[in-house]
């Protein structure tokens, strides 16, 4: 086993770095620049900038510049706003944006579970129906609409939370609601499909043969199979989750890391575009293989092969 | 569980939802808090990319240097646009407005109790325009004698510059040309001074990454001091008890918010989390006006909003087509059926108020029959042969709405095949600057109260010109009226430039914009500028019942 993780941390790696020199060339191929701006600047005033942050070399010298940076932790700053290095944004979004993350995924994964339970143990019955009309509804709802219907019902009407800001203990309750609503939606429907499945299989009739109760049938020998789709999808999501969402950030006005994607492309402040792209890379990573090791010891079957 | 319990579990349940939601409901606002504090916060925009006053050239920052710093020059208490005392306490020009001299307040101290001397706006001026810290608004102190040589690196002795210290309190500075609106200009950030003793005690003059401005680290001269900054959260500023004129500072703390989303900015505001909004939500607008009349505000800008033509391109080199778009735009109703915030027709382009003594000439109609005349006389009678082209704007809701309502416009009257095409914004930045466009849209903001800041840029050769339109006899009225000390002769050249300007159009004016927003009443003396300038120092809170 410490092989395998051995192995698969160096892929990593090495695919953080691929993502890396692909968000690197992407961003030198697509037009504009960071100093660009609505009133132009004065040509010797971009060209200083450019010589300051080395952006009038070569593009491989630049590149291994950013390599070689990452590699030893010694990261760029920012190009837009000057004084703060990349990793102090991170490092001061990530907490605020993991803080909301990680009670959204349990809020997904504790409406979901059970609503696609509910909906694969009585098949086509109102149960069923409900649960899954509720499921398609959160997933055609986009968080734009969701997060302010939220505000106004438990921060305007209600005044449960205060309606945005980032001040009170209370704050994470209605972005975390957001998008663990959104996500249980997913979950809800991934647990159906993976629960209805393995009910149909031979090992759970055979089960049901020997006389286990319908409870023991499902919780100790169905479940675990059937949480294999919604573990492989919480990989990915939690990463999601954890590094944010611009919505729900500009919503809520939540200083978070999600808003960063979006702005530091399209500012084409490269230098934290390059990061942010890094930094969710690794996030990624590190949760596939979380994932890849539970689901091992879940189901013997797939084992550790890298 | 027996029935007994649940039923026991349920009603502890609802009781308990009971309980939080009537404490809930019942909690203060934070800003009923924050009025007894005397906290002002507000909603700023974005957040700012730096408060090092030499790096920054956005609107956010601007209303936290307001708090921060002062010019030689400050905004009157009564008035924001007139000239008031600010770190000079008086000042005299010679006749001919090229030479200005400032007599620094005698009690004018940093936030560390150091006194801010006439040395420091001399290092302040000699860092902005030093060319290795690339400061973007340097341009601004261009009218200083020799100041762009300096900044061009063509001279390095800054003594060549026109900023001479007399005295400790005593700041002379000469101009290259007669610069009446100069106290105007010295309200803009770019001339506010920096404390060198704060800047070198973290790195270089010309370092641009250190941490000086940083709170605990920052020394400012303005009524207050930095006191907190978290990174996309907010900025609070404090009273500086050093400032010379701490008595009349009326707020203990102001919060600037950096809340993009106007309508999470509305929602904040109508919880009582804000007590002003920096915008209000493009469908609100007339609702507000109309329902919260002691709320709503809608002040006049110095800005405008416009179309550049492409005068490279056939068949827009001729004045004639030019001409009849300007002339096949209902700016009146694009304002009443679109906009719908009050905004200005601009019937010139520089902005009403825009200078002592000045009067924009007021030129531009809608008149759909004289337009599709004069596109005939040039040759497309009824839009016949006019060649497809595209309205390019950056992505962006209000800019589509607008360019899909002038090219209907355009359409209806004059039959022109004309689209909108969207980029995104460092993309639309380089088309227009690299004339890649036919029609684009664009604006301008005024930095100081002359209309020099609207002219300037469609002289031949200036950055912002981006239209490839340049007539001699307009480069000539500007080069005289930077030559020219009497006032009205030169507002009189002024005002040729821009009949001139408007007769051949290689810019389409639209809307002259004003400034909407929500204040709550319990802000006092918040008064309207023109270059929303705001004198902190005499905003105060009272608690309205």
């Amino acid at each position: 086993m410490l092989r395998f993780i051995f192995s698969r941390i160096i892929q990593g790696i090495v695919v953080v770095f691929a993502v890396i020199v692909i968000t690197f060339m992407l961003l030198k191929l697509s037009p504009g620049g960071p100093f660009n701006k609505e009133r132009e600047m004065q040509p010797h005033t971009r060209e200083m900038l450019n010589a300051y942050y080395g952006l009038d070399k070569p593009w491989p010298v630049q590149l291994w510049r950013h390599i070689k940076g990452y590699a030893t932790f010694n990261f760029p700053e920012s190009l837009k706003m000057p004084g703060r290095g990349v990793d102090e944004i991170i490092a001061q979004g990530f907490p605020v944006s993991a803080a909301i993350g990680i009670p959204a995924l349990l809020i997904a994964l504790a409406l979901g579970i059970p609503l696609g339970a509910i909906a694969a143990l009585k098949p086509n019955s109102l149960e069923d129906r409900t649960s899954m009309v509720l499921a398609t509804a959160g997933l055609c709802m986009p968080s734009l609409v969701l997060g302010p219907l939220i505000a106004m019902l438990f921060g305007m009407k209600l005044r449960w939370f205060n309606v945005s800001g980032w001040y009170d203990s209370t704050d994470w309750v209605m972005p975390a609601m957001t998008l663990g609503i959104i996500y249980s939606a997913y979950i809800a429907r991934l647990t159906r499909g993976g629960l209805r499945e393995t009910l149909a299989q031979e090992f759970i009739r055979t089960a049901r043969a020997k006389g286990a109760s319908e409870k023991a049938v499902v919780f100790r020998h169905a479940f675990k199979l059937a949480c294999l789709p919604v573990l492989n999808f919480l990989g990915p999501a939690a990463a999601g989750l954890l590094t944010g969402s611009l919505v729900t950030e500009t919503v809520f006005q939540i200083p978070g890391l999600g808003q960063h994607f979006i702005s530091a492309a399209v500012n084409r402040d490269d230098n934290l575009a390059m990061a942010t792209a890094a930094f969710y890379a690794a996030l990624i990573v590190g949760f596939n293989l979380l994932v890849d090791i539970i689901q091992a010891a879940l189901n013997p079957k797939i084992g550790f092969k890298s | 569980m027996s029935w007994p319990a649940r039923i026991f579990f349920i009603a502890l349940s609802l009781a308990g939802l009971f309980w939080f939601h009537t404490s809930r409901q019942h909690r203060p606002t934070r800003i009923e808090e924050a009025t007894k504090n005397k906290t002002l916060i507000l909603g700023n925009g974005s957040e700012p990319e730096t408060l090092d006053l030499h790096l920054a050239t956005g609107q956010p920052e601007h209303h936290i240097f307001s708090s921060l710093f002062e010019g030689l020059v400050a905004p009157l208490p009564d008035n924001p646009d007139a000239n008031g005392p600010g770190a000079a306490a008086s000042w005299e020009h010679s006749p001919d407005f090229v030479t200005w001299t400032f007599h620094l307040q005698p009690n004018g101290k940093w936030s560390d109790g150091t006194p801010v001397t006439a040395a420091d706006f001399a290092y302040s001026y000699e860092r902005e325009l030093t060319p290795a810290l690339a400061a973007d608004y340097a341009a601004m102190l261009h009218p200083l004698l020799n100041a762009e040589a300096f900044n061009k690196g063509e001279i390095t002795d800054f003594s060549k510059v026109g900023v001479r210290v007399i005295d400790d309190h005593t700041l002379q500075l000469t101009l290259k040309g007669p610069t009446p609106f100069l106290p105007s200009m010295l309200k803009h950030y770019s001339w506010f001074p920096v404390p060198r003793h704060a800047i070198e005690r973290f790195g270089k003059m010309t370092d641009r990454d250190t941490k000086w401005t940083r709170p605990g680290n920052m020394v400012c001269n303005g009524p207050f001091q930095h006191k907190e900054w978290r990174f996309t959260h907010s900025i609070t500023v404090e009273r500086n008890p050093h400032y010379w004129d701490a008595a009349a500072v009326k707020v203990n703390q102001i919060v600037f918010l950096p809340i993009q989303n106007t309508g999470t900015e509305d929602r904040a505001f109508n919880d009582g989390q804000i007590h002003a909004t920096n915008t209000v939500p493009l469908d609100k607008t007339p609702v507000y006006r109309d329902t919260r009349p002691a709320e709503y505000h809608e002040d006049p800008l110095l800005s405008v909003y416009f179309y550049r033509c492409n005068v490279t391109k056939k068949p827009f080199d001729d004045k004639r087509v030019r001409k009849a778009l300007a002339l096949a735009i209902d700016r009146e109703s694009l304002i009443k059926n679109v906009l719908r915030a009050g905004q200005k027709p601009a019937l010139g382009f520089t902005p009403p108020g825009c200078g002592e003594g000045y009067s924009t000439p007021s030129v531009l109609k809608f008149d759909p029959v004289e337009a599709r005349r004069l596109l005939a006389e040039a040759g497309f009678p009824d839009g016949k042969g006019f060649p497809k082209f595209d309205i390019l704007i950056n992505t962006m809701e209000s800019h589509r709405t607008i360019a899909e309502a002038i090219m209907a416009m355009w359409q209806q009257h004059l039959k022109l095949p004309v689209t909108v095409l969207n980029q995104d914004w460092s993309v639309y930045l380089k088309s227009q600057r690299d004339l890649e466009f036919t029609v684009c849209r664009a604006g301008w903001v005024g930095d100081y109260l002359d209309p020099f800041t609207f002219l300037s840029i469609w002289q031949k050769g200036d950055g912002n010109n981006n239209t490839g339109w340049h007539r001699p006899r307009y480069d000539e009225l500007m080069a005289q009226s930077c030559l020219e000390a009497d006032p009205v002769k030169r507002m009189a050249m002024l005002r040729e430039a821009e009949e001139l300007l408007l007769d051949e159009l290689p810019i389409l004016p639209i809307y002259w914009y004003v400034h909407s927003y929500m204040l709550k009443p319990s802000v006092k003396n918040w008064l309207p500028s023109l270059l929303e300038h705001r004198c902190y120092k005499a905003v105060d809170l009272v608690p309205t019942p």
